[in-house]
């Protein structure tokens, strides 16, 4: 069997995914939950409730304040006790709801279906379905935290040709699509299948080689599914190798449709678009059981975790409650961070709270975060060959070092996708991604503020 | 030998040629640039540092010239006295303007400021703060790599690796800004230098509550309020937790520095009651010295 993926660059950490057999449990909720207002990429919502008010499980706490910004619900049943600033896992202030959760359990806002009964029968209007998504506020589950109904609005004279969905799960570490794709295939699919009747076009799941079980209930899962329903037709799965960074969305592109995302410009431009699992099974709830966007899996894991867990957590759960149901944090110093290894930010404040976007608590120790002394260049050009962007991290390096603006943005800095395989391939241990992703800021910020033509 | 003749003949006619096109052309087109900026270029202190926001001294010339009155620009490193050279030169009115100074505003030094998490990235400030609030509790302070230290260009700021933070040498800084711009976290402010160099300043800028600072910091501003209220002068606003001292209204009278709890108002350069001290301290290390009471005494210079 041919498998696919990406052609530039790329390297093959130790994938680690030593959490991958354990079942997706619910997490007990925190008995007080601090929701964010900026749990999306774009404008953070506005709060629209008070201190003082009775808040229901799925109902809206926060409103889009822009074109790219989503709807907030209220992930518990409780009081809310503040609306104001509260830290984040980097130690900034961000509008926090912040709820006191009712001991009675969890009384749902109006409308939302609670079995878990699978439904695959959905509308096939289109304004309808992304009313829905926009309506619960679902955001991309990859990474970005992308609104999901302004991702499926391509800019008019733009064609879908083809969805593609993103179970590569590339990131070392990380189970929680994984454990998705193996307990609930079929609402997974249906999700893809409500996605592919709004932009109306084929859709493909790509799912690298080491989730083998993965593959197989997928499979098995739209057999029968498009056995019965019409729906599932032009529904493949295809399986990649194992390479990262393959579940960037660039590199995804390239590994199934073989295209080439151009700099600077839209995955649509080349007729893709991309949207994760975790965000289809969303996609699924919001649409079937008008389920706001409140809980996501979690992965808790790693070498020095007292236990390796995939929880089904509600949004805006403090860290120290994950890691304290998880066993909670071993002795020394420990690195947590939220997401991989790769890509994932460290968590600088245990009090602060979980996003939308949040996939994995990973707990290292301090052998394995420590870096080693940076040493001089070797111009050995092992980052060239790992960048999957086809830029050169070294000279990268060298300008934004300068501080030669210019020449950043000629050699695309903005390109880079900050997914760490310089820095990893990197034999001298020069830290290339921190300053490159810096010059990366400072490029875009004059980007931007040039006059539009 | 008729070689050597015509080799010479047809060089030297060669050169007169190229020299009168030379000469024909630098005629025709000459650029026409004002004398003046020659001259109010060599008044300039030449550091060509940007402090005054244009690329150079000879850009700031150029301004200078163009401009119809100097209100608008001014050279912090020749300050005042350049200033006027030039409004004389160019037959202007020149602008008076304090000369001033940078100010470190922290004073959580490595004892008063408990690290809460280990940084092991690349010790710049500016990637630190890309990253996060901080390694201490602190998400305002100064995070210690010296970004500023390296990008003054006149080796006023230092480190001191004691407190772990930058100290200024006043008789160095020349008020070019550059370390303000530097700082991720905005602890540098250029403040007046004040008369004899005396200021009063609130070396803290830490926006958290009152108890969240101190327990971050013990010698952080806590906003409590009671600098403002003995000010007789309408000098200082306690805005989001932390006091701040406008050095356009404060007239020195130190009320505030010994009113404050915690030591984060400091009062610089100022005369001991009892003038012991003949050598001038450059600007004292204040985190050093927590006791406010007596801070002007030790702090004094000459």
């Amino acid at each position: 069997m041919k498998k696919f993926t990406f052609k530039i660059g790329g390297v093959h950490p130790n994938d680690s995914k030593i959490s991958a057999e354990a079942a997706i449990e619910p997490l007990k909720i925190s008995p007080k939950i601090y929701i964010s207002m900026a749990q999306h990429l774009g404008a953070p919502a506005n709060p629209v409730v008070a201190v003082g008010d009775e808040v229901r499980t799925g109902q809206i706490i926060g409103e889009p304040s822009a074109f790219m910004s989503c709807y907030v619900h209220s992930s518990v049943t409780g009081k809310v006790v503040s609306v104001g600033p509260y830290k984040d896992i980097a130690g900034r202030e961000a509008i926090h709801v912040g709820i006191d959760v009712s001991p009675d359990g969890d009384v749902w806002a109006d409308g939302i279906i609670t079995d878990n009964s699978l439904d695959v029968k959905f509308p096939t209007d289109r304004q309808t379905l992304l009313d829905k998504i926009k309506a619960c506020g679902i955001v991309g589950l990859g990474g970005a935290t992308f609104p999901t109904h302004v991702k499926l609005c391509p800019p008019p004279g733009s064609v879908a040709e083809c969805l593609i969905i993103n179970g590569a799960e590339c990131e070392p570490y990380l189970t929680s699509d994984y454990r998705l794709m193996v307990e609930r295939p079929e609402e997974v699919l249906t999700g893809v299948a409500i996605i592919k009747c709004i932009l109306g076009c084929r859709a493909v799941v790509g799912i690298e080689e080491n989730k083998p079980k993965a593959i197989e209930s997928m499979k098995k899962a739209l057999e029968s599914l498009s056995e019965k329903n019409s729906e599932f037709n032009d529904i493949d799965i295809l399986t990649l190798k194992k390479k990262y960074p393959q579940g960037g969305e660039k590199q995804l592109i390239a590994a199934v449709l073989g295209r080439e995302v151009a700099s600077g410009a839209l995955p649509i431009s080349v007729g893709a678009v991309v949207q994760n699992v975790g965000t289809a099974l969303a996609v699924y709830e919001a649409v079937q059981k008008n389920k706001p966007l409140i809980d996501n899996t979690i992965t808790v894991t790693g070498q020095v975790s007292p236990s390796q867990k995939n929880y089904l957590t509600r949004v805006g759960t403090p860290y120290k409650d994950i890691i304290a149901a998880a066993g909670g944090l071993p002795d020394g110093n420990i690195k947590v961070i939220s997401g991989g290894p790769m890509m994932g930010r460290a968590v600088s404040n245990l009090d602060a709270t979980t996003l939308k976007g949040t996939g994995a608590v990973l707990m290292l120790s301090e052998e394995q975060t420590k870096r080693k002394p940076a040493q001089a260049c070797i111009s050995c050009g092992r980052c060239v060959d790992a960048c999957p962007m086809g830029l050169e991290p070294f000279y990268l390096l060298r300008l934004s070092r300068a501080g030669m603006m210019d020449a950043l943005e000629e050699n695309a800095v903005q390109d880079c996708i900050e997914c760490g395989c310089c820095l990893y391939s990197c034999p001298s241990s020069i830290a290339l991604l921190d300053e490159i992703r810096l010059a990366k800021a400072s490029v875009m910020k004059i980007i931007k503020s040039r006059p539009r033509k | 030998m008729s070689v050597i003749v015509w080799t010479i003949i047809v060089i030297a006619s060669l050169a007169v040629i190229l020299a009168a096109m030379l000469f024909f052309i630098s005629k025709k087109f000459k650029v026409e640039e004002d004398p003046r900026i020659d001259v109010v270029e060599k008044l300039m202190p030449g550091a060509n540092c940007g402090g005054c926001g244009f690329a150079g001294c000879h850009a700031f010339a150029e301004a200078a010239v163009r401009a119809e009155d100097l209100e608008s620009i001014f050279c912090p490193v020749g300050g005042v006295a350049t200033m006027k050279n030039v409004a004389e030169a160019l037959g202007k009115k020149a602008v008076e303007k304090a000369p001033q100074v940078a100010v470190v505003r922290c004073n959580g030094c490595k004892e008063v400021r408990e690290k809460t998490t280990i940084y092991g990235g690349t010790a710049k400030c500016s990637v630190i703060a890309a990253l996060y609030a901080g390694d201490t509790g602190c998400g305002y302070g100064c995070l210690g790599c010296g970004d500023c230290v390296g990008a003054c260009e006149f080796g006023a700021l230092s480190m001191n690796a004691q407190t772990g933070l930058p100290e200024v040498d006043e008789a160095k800084c020349t008020s070019c800004g550059k370390c303000v711009k530097a700082c991720p976290k905005g602890v540098i402010e250029l403040r007046n230098k004040g008369p004899r160099s005396m200021r009063v300043f609130v070396s803290c800028i830490n926006r958290d509550k009152g108890a969240v600072a101190r327990k971050a910091c013990k010698n952080a501003c806590i906003g409590c309020g009671k600098c403002a209220k003995v000010c007789t002068h309408d000098a200082i606003t306690v805005e989001n937790n932390v006091a701040y001292i406008d050095f356009s209204k404060c007239k020195l009278c130190k009320k505030c520095v010994s009113e404050c709890p915690t030591g984060a108002i400091h009062a610089l350069n100022f005369p001991a009651p009892k003038p012991v001290a003949t050598a001038p301290t450059p600007a004292a290390s204040p985190a050093s010295k927590p006791e406010t009471e007596t801070k002007p005494v030790e702090e004094a210079k000459q």
